[in-house]
């Protein structure tokens, strides 16, 4: 009897996996595919912009200063340089996105490391690094971001460090916190005593479940680092000149407020768009997992 | 109540140690000599040597970190380079004027949060719920530092209403309560407001939204109760996560009003910090920035406190 059963052919129910269900569901979810066409826009013309047919975002004329959007050439007018604004915003999006986005994508991986191997190990490993987390938590991430970024100085390089550093410890707290909950599930427990090693566990049963939340707050961060990476350069401590960026070209565009106003606010719009973007996406994201606050 | 604030406090401490440890660890990873700013060019290496000795640079840095943290356990933060004031002196005037504007925010923005939030959550999956979450999410959104110079765009250069810089008129530093003095207030305290009405209307419309669903409201309203008597104790058990969000939110404010000072040119602490920054004030960086951080920590912990003593069950836990 045992072996007749042995002998049929077992065929896996057609399930869907776990990333196309959520993908099925966000589809549905006009406001989020709103929000990821236009991030897809902004990301595809910043990595496509030598090719688009764009004036020199470093070309200034001093003849053509702070022209109004609308002005024949400079469909978005010029800035205080005489540099085409249309341009410059495009090419712009390359640093203000690369910097807005990559600190969160480092930490993702290292504060999820960390927090996967504190909430998994726990004891004085989980301690050690945990209580390093406090200490980060102590500064509000402005003022982190700030300190770091004023103590070494401007430059892309020290912005993506400083602003990694601000978002390792959140995503390291949440990891831990979801880790060590799986962590106390019985079948943890199984599959150490079938004699799996840590690391086996952890690939095998800790990682698929741990990820998805992990993944969801990161997702959640995006917005908060863009406004800081821009804020950072609006600052004078980020991107140096004459690089396109938008904090940057906000701050160099401030003294127009009195001649163009609604010129000096554009880069800003592109700044709030984007975050306003990632943070709709990051929500529909989140429902179309169901992980709840 | 006072060993829970005792244990809390016992807590706090290697927080506050560790906060030390990165602040002095700000001026070790900055890039170049500490010295050069103060040293004349031409120095010897003598005299470079001396000065290092008289600064504590030649000694190892642990033992730097200990001389500097006892300094700095009595009331000595050392001078301010470019100005040669006390950092202390510098970073108290700057930090009480941080405080009036981050206080002036959180009285515009926490009523505002709450009133919104409470609305959405009472009249959940309506249109106006919805309009509520479309507004704070656009107010978590928004880069508050842009929003001021737009604000600046409408009030100050279009209308000419409000000023658009300083905190007093002809950029007087010594804050008075007149009209004269609270019209520089207006536009900043607004700016800095936008983020925490955001999150606390979050906030309180999940926290009405939870607790209205609970079986105790059903009970309540069976019993009799009117309305507001239900709401009062809805109220109740909404106040302590409330006001742990807000006390927080108060922290912040004073941490992230630096972009915003800057924009407003306002006389506080974020704008000491980024001068601080631009002329490699080293001292005066480190400084502010520990200032600041320690104000958070006891922020935190005041929250910790009221919010058990608010809620007993927090103390249990």
């Amino acid at each position: 009897m045992v072996q007749v059963i042995a002998d049929i052919p077992v065929v896996p129910p057609a399930q869907r996996g776990y990333w196309s269900g959520v993908l099925s569901r966000l589809k549905r979810d006009p406001v989020a595919m709103i929000c990821a066409v236009i991030l897809a826009a902004l990301v595809l013309s910043a990595a496509f912009a030598p090719w688009l047919g764009l004036a020199d975002p470093y070309q200034g004329s001093m003849i053509a200063r702070l022209a109004a959007p609308g002005t024949p050439g400079h469909l978005l007018g010029t800035d205080e340089q005489g540099r085409d604004m249309l341009s410059r915003l495009i090419y712009g999006g390359r640093l203000t996105l690369f910097i807005g986005l990559m600190p969160v994508v480092l930490a993702f991986f290292i504060g999820g490391t960390l927090g996967i191997i504190a909430g998994y190990v726990g004891g004085i490993t989980n301690t050690i690094i945990m209580r390093v987390v406090d200490v980060f938590f102590a500064f509000p991430s402005v003022l982190l971001a700030i300190a770091i970024s004023g103590a070494l100085g401007a430059g892309v390089l020290n912005s993506l460090v400083s602003l990694t550093i601000v978002f390792i410890p959140p995503v390291t707290r949440v990891a831990e916190a979801v880790t060590s909950g799986v962590r106390s599930l019985d079948y943890i427990d199984a599959a150490r005593a079938s004699g799996a090693n840590a690391l086996t566990v952890i690939r095998v049963h800790v990682i698929g479940n741990v990820l998805s939340p992990i993944f969801v707050y990161a997702t959640s961060l995006t917005s908060v680092c863009m406004i800081l990476a821009a804020g950072l350069s609006f600052l004078g401590i980020g991107v140096r000149p004459p690089e396109p960026e938008w904090g940057l070209m906000l701050n160099t565009l401030r003294s127009a407020i009195y001649v163009n106003p609604w010129l000096a606010a554009l880069p800003g719009v592109m700044i709030f768009a984007t975050s306003l973007c990632l943070n709709l996406l990051s929500d529909g994201l989140r429902s179309a997992m169901n992980v709840r606050d | 109540m006072l060993s829970y604030f005792l244990r809390r406090l016992i807590l706090v401490l290697p927080v506050a140690f560790g906060v030390s440890v990165v602040c002095f660890a700000l001026v070790q990873i900055a890039p170049g000599d500490p010295l050069t700013a103060i040293m004349p060019v031409d120095a010897t290496a003598e005299q470079q040597a001396a000065m290092r000795a008289a600064y504590g640079l030649d000694k190892p840095v642990p033992v730097q970190y200990l001389i500097w943290i006892s300094n700095l356990l009595q009331g000595e933060m050392g001078r301010s380079i470019a100005s040669g004031r006390p950092v202390a002196d510098e970073v108290f005037g700057a930090v009480g004027n941080s405080l009036l504007l981050a206080a002036a925010a959180a009285v515009i923005a926490f009523p505002i949060g709450t009133f919104l939030g409470f609305l959405a959550g009472y009249f959940r999956d309506t249109l106006l719920d919805r309009a509520v979450t479309a507004l704070s999410i656009t107010g978590v959104s928004v880069p508050n530092y842009w929003l001021g110079i737009v604000l600046v765009i409408i009030f100050s250069v279009n209308l000419g209403w409000l000023p658009s810089m300083g905190a007093g008129p002809g950029g007087s530093q010594d804050w008075q309560w007149d009209w004269a003095h609270m019209r520089h207030l207006v536009l900043p305290a607004v700016t800095l407001a936008v983020v925490p009405i955001g999150i606390v209307a979050r906030t309180v419309r999940a926290l009405a939204g939870d607790i209205l669903s609970m079986d105790f409201v059903t009970a309540l309203y069976a019993k009799g109760l009117s309305r507001g008597d239900v709401l009062r104790h809805v109220a109740r058990n909404a106040a302590a996560t409330a006001l742990s969000v807000m006390g927080l939110q108060l922290g912040y404010l004073l941490g992230g009003s630096i972009l915003i000072e800057t924009v407003f040119n306002w006389p506080g602490s974020g704008f000491l910090l980024s001068n601080a920054i631009f002329q490699r004030d080293l001292p005066l960086l480190q400084g502010t920035i520990l200032v600041l951080a320690m104000f958070f920590v006891g922020m935190n912990l005041i929250v910790d406190v009221a919010q058990a003593a608010i809620d007993p069950r927090i103390k249990r836990s």
